[in-house]
């Protein structure tokens, strides 16, 4: 077994090359922060980008960031904070619900931009982080393969941890997951009704084919239609379409000021109608979820207390968030008991909360799926599944956002004919121990005519199939 | 279309011509065949007028079934298909092929769902993108890409170009919009892509074949979210000594942590011909034209307002007007929305192009646009998306001069090669069609282009599905198919290994 560290675009290609050559499955990982997610794979080699790192582009005022793809997200964070600005589709953090630990809940992030009131208007551009500057890219491509020589061994980064030690808390912080990753999961959070997830957000990228070839699709301007839009292909690939090296994302001003209303003791279905109403107001809402009296329990350190809450949260400039809270409140008080207000830095903290699936954070590996579906159907499905199996679940994105954590078994065929009954959807089962995630398809199954498309689409792009064989759909033969 | 080479036709399909209608006939019953010259002639174009060409046959299906009938037999019998919708494409996307039949979905024309709970509308793709805006906004809701020509084009074509409009910036192109679509593969397999929920239960096709130029599959049904209308509007009308003194207003109210509903710009040519045409009240001392949209709730907009009127001041605006009334803002929108038949009075003819550019490099382009534009003989006038550095130059020419449309052709070719060259695209939401075909080079190098070759081959493997768009150079798929193998050393043979 090999691990390779490679910190230029060139040796990846190189790699991959050799690779596709000599039929060798590569498995991709970049902070290894969401390794357990998918079937589990049988790969001789590690592909472990996590040194190819560094912003190459950051122009505020075009809304353009480029980076190479091992860079941590939590740096591009930083970063973009310090400007005032954000990935809008604030990109979930799977370390906790996977039993990695990560950075204390309460105030890693508080830092971001929404407290920053942005940059004086008349400031020259940023253009490229100068500390982590380096050759760009376009340059590394023209180095050629044969010069390089890769890290001295003793540098080479050891990635053998089994998913559950996780990386030691010292160097919890770096390992958070590389933007990389956030765009071949397509990572997303409770702004997603809103503000889309990472492939709403995704300008262009680079990577290597399966066929050791280093592509390029999409720029850095936000509006193009030129060719396909291979960016977007590879949103949600989990590595197994091409080795991402470089990615190019849009970003956004971070919102002023932020607060939550919380409706107090709907149940689910009340819940549902409630958020459907609030969305479709003039009250703009960016983030609705509702949590059941189980999770409801377990944010923000209890302190909502023991009934369920229902969350509304709004963002903006100070006047508007005002009166739309206003608004809200008289257009929902009919229907709602209580109305409370969580502000600034708790509602920051609350829907980082929601995002990173805290009320499932139990340091446990029984199944917990996600579920995605149309909003008013997710509390029904849950309702007749809870008849065959016992479960718990909270809702993002209106209800249509489902968590599910089974008490037992995976119950997938069950969960999966629901969802279908319920108007469809998909189902990944995101946590399970390996021998379930073996044996269960941890992605949804397609219909015979699109699992075919599928496997003619990995085929044009990796068909040797060396790129994490088997983490989405079973290799065949 | 002089320089313009289409894919050569195939003679032994233009001799069967009598058999395929006839055999098409069969599948589409009634009237759904259109095969004799004086009414294929309604067919023979889109938007890009300039390139013109009779299809094989005209075949229009009012069902999914007829559809997928349609591209099982052409895919067995080796007939190529162009699909089109309301033929509005401004870069040939729908142009008819001598060999191909051309499959037009304007029988699909109903709205089939309206989920205000889940705020998603399901149509078939013939409806209009206006169509949908117009069925749902008496409950207070709208389609939010709006394309200058959303009164005509199709939401399935709206799809196939991933058509943007004037609020992109802040509500996204078409593919942010759209949740879902059924579509037929050419050899009949009917595919769903997405539904009423949100994201992909694995790769992303929808994202592939949202703007893929009806290269992968013919859609026959669309999902798309509809979002509340905001509940006011607002305009300021700004003018600028420079583009240049307007572009850096348009950096500053984004860095300012603004993202308006839509921010378009005009230079000096545009503004003066807008004006002539609609009286919009513009002023005509000015060199750059700013509109600023706001929409949201009024206490929003009023404090948002007085930020920008402060930023564009602080540029060196020389007038700035706010819309007092409704009446006002769409007055403002007015002379913007009419440049392009403006244009058209002041020359014979105008070539609309459709490059995107980093927003700060608008003052360099616009100058070398000038140079290019003394060295041609030809004069431009330009409208831009500011907010997402969409350009929208118009070349002015005359087509009855001998050689001007050529020169038209050439100075586009040479403004779209600028815009790649200071980090930009060739096209921002107008498509390559056949336009723009042979200028993804400028762009792309071999292996880019041969990767979104496979994908269509993993669609469309015998490449019959409008031929002649997008690619310079179709190679077959088996072909594209082949591996170099690098057989070799282990790289980094001084690593560790265990």
């Amino acid at each position: 077994m090999t691990i390779f560290t490679p910190s230029t675009e060139a040796e990846i290609l190189n790699v991959v090359r050799w690779a596709a050559g000599e039929e060798q499955p590569l498995e991709i990982v970049g902070h290894a922060s969401k390794r357990s997610v998918g079937r589990p794979m049988q790969t001789a080699h590690t592909l472990d980008l996590s040194g190819l790192s560094g912003v190459t582009l950051y122009e505020p005022e075009e809304l353009v960031l480029s980076a190479r793809a091992g860079t941590p997200l939590a740096e591009i964070e930083a970063l973009l904070a310090e400007r005032g600005q954000q990935l809008a589709f604030e990109p979930m953090d799977y370390r906790p619900l996977l039993g990695l630990r990560g950075p204390p809940a309460s105030e890693a992030k508080l830092k971001g931009g929404t407290e920053n009131s942005g940059p004086p208007a008349s400031e020259a551009k940023l253009k490229g982080g100068t500390e982590n500057s380096g050759p760009p890219a376009s340059e590394a491509k023209l180095k050629g393969g044969t010069e390089n020589s890769g890290p001295p061994a003793s540098e080479a980064k050891l990635k053998g941890e089994t998913e559950k030690s996780g990386p030691p808390a010292s160097e919890a912080k770096l390992k958070g997951g590389t933007i990389g990753a956030v765009l071949a999961a397509n990572l997303s959070g409770p702004r997603r009704i809103k503000a889309g997830a990472a492939r709403d957000h995704i300008l262009g990228v680079r990577f290597v084919s399966g066929r050791g070839e280093l592509v390029k699709s999409g720029g850095r301007v936000v509006k193009n239609v030129t060719g396909y839009d291979l960016s977007k292909g590879m949103s949600g690939s989990w590595g197994t379409l091409g080795v991402l090296t470089e990615v190019t994302f849009k970003v956004l001003p971070a919102a002023e000021v932020e607060t939550t209303l919380v409706l107090r003791g709907l149940s689910d279905e009340d819940a549902a109608r409630a958020m459907s109403v609030a969305i479709g107001s003039a009250g703009d809402v960016s983030s609705a979820a509702h949590l059941p009296v189980m999770s409801a329990g377990k944010v923000l350190a209890g302190a909502l207390g023991g009934e369920p809450a229902t969350l509304l949260r709004l963002e903006g400039v100070a006047p508007s968030v005002k009166w739309r809270a206003a608004h809200l409140k008289d257009l929902l008080k009919k229907s709602v008991r209580m109305i409370d207000e969580i502000k600034e830095k708790e509602s920051r903290r609350l829907w980082r909360e929601i995002r990173d699936v805290i009320p499932f954070a139990d340091g446990r590996s029984n199944p917990v799926w996600r579920v995605s579906m149309a909003p008013s159907q997710g509390w029904k499905m849950l309702d007749a599944l809870r008849r065959h199996a016992a479960a718990d679940a909270f809702y993002d994105w209106q209800g249509g956002l489902i968590w599910i954590w089974m008490a037992h078994e995976a119950d997938a065929a069950a969960l999966r004919t629901m969802i279908s009954k319920f108007g469809g959807g998909h189902a990944t089962l995101v946590r399970a121990p390996e021998a379930v995630r073996a044996a269960v398809p941890v992605f949804e199954p397609q219909p015979p005519a699109l699992a075919a498309l599928t496997r003619r689409l990995k085929n044009e792009f990796d068909p040797r199939g060396i790129l994490n064989p088997g983490r989405m759909v079973p290799v065949l033969g | 279309m002089s320089r313009l080479a289409m894919p050569p036709s195939d003679p032994a399909t233009l001799a069967r011509r009598d058999r395929i209608i006839a055999d098409l006939q069969a599948i589409v019953p009634g009237e759904g065949v259109v095969e004799n010259e004086n009414a294929m002639r309604a067919f023979e174009t889109d938007g890009l007028t300039a390139y013109r060409q009779l299809p094989l046959a005209v075949v229009l299906p009012a069902t999914t079934a007829e559809v997928s009938r349609v591209l099982r037999y052409c895919r067995d019998n080796g007939v190529r298909v162009v699909p089109r919708g309301s033929g509005t494409s401004l870069s040939g996307g729908a142009l008819p092929v001598e060999d191909a039949v051309l499959l037009v979905m304007s029988r699909f024309n109903r709205i089939l769902e309206i989920d205000y709970d889940n705020r998603v509308v399901v149509v078939q793709p013939g409806v209009t993108n206006l169509g949908i805006t117009q069925a749902v906004e008496g409950e207070g809701f709208y389609y939010a890409p709006d394309p200058s020509s959303q009164i005509a084009c199709s939401i399935g074509g709206n799809v196939a170009e991933n058509s943007g409009g004037v609020h992109c910036l802040k509500y996204g192109l078409t593919a942010n919009n759209v949740l879902g679509v059924e579509m037929v593969l050419m050899d009949g397999e009917v595919i769903r892509l997405g539904g009423s929920h949100l994201d992909s239960e694995g790769y992303d096709l929808l994202g592939l074949v949202t703007g893929s130029e009806g290269l992968l599959g013919v859609v026959t049904e669309v999902t798309v979210r509809i979002l509340r209308r905001p509940e006011a509007a607002r305009a300021l009308l700004i003018g600028f000594p420079s583009s240049e003194a307007g572009g850096r207003c348009v950096a500053d109210v984004i860095a300012g942590g603004m993202i308006p509903g839509g921010m378009e710009m005009m230079d000096g040519p545009a503004i003066r011909a807008a004006e002539d045409f609609v009286h919009a009240g513009y002023p005509l001392d000015c060199d750059a034209l700013l509109i600023v949209e706001l929409d949201g709730p009024v206490v929003e907009i009023d404090h948002l307002v007085d930020k920008v009127e402060a930023i564009a001041y602080a540029n060196g605006a020389t007038s700035c007007r706010i819309s007092k009334s409704e009446e006002e803002r769409l007055a403002f929108w007015a002379g913007r929305k009419a440049a392009f038949p403006a244009v058209g009075r002041i020359s014979p003819d105008y070539y609309c192009m459709d490059g995107t550019i980093p927003r700060g490099r608008l003052p360099e382009v616009l100058g070398r646009m000038r140079e290019m534009s003394g060295r041609y003989g030809l004069g431009v006038a330009n409208v831009f998306h500011a907010g997402d550095g969409n350009l929208h130059p118009l070349i002015l020419y005359d087509a009855n001069k001998p050689g001007e449309l050529d020169k038209a052709e050439a100075f586009g070719a040479d403004i779209l090669r600028l815009c790649v060259e200071v980090g930009g695209v060739l096209t921002g939401e107008h498509g390559v069609g056949v336009e723009k075909r042979d200028l993804m080079p400028v762009m792309f190098n071999d292996e880019d282009l041969n990767q979104q070759m496979r994908v269509k081959c993993a669609f469309d493997p015998q490449q019959l599905l409008n031929p002649g768009k997008v690619f310079p150079q179709l190679h077959r798929c088996a072909e594209l198919g082949r591996m170099h193998i690098h057989r070799g050393q282990l790289p980094f043979p001084e690593l560790e290994r265990f």
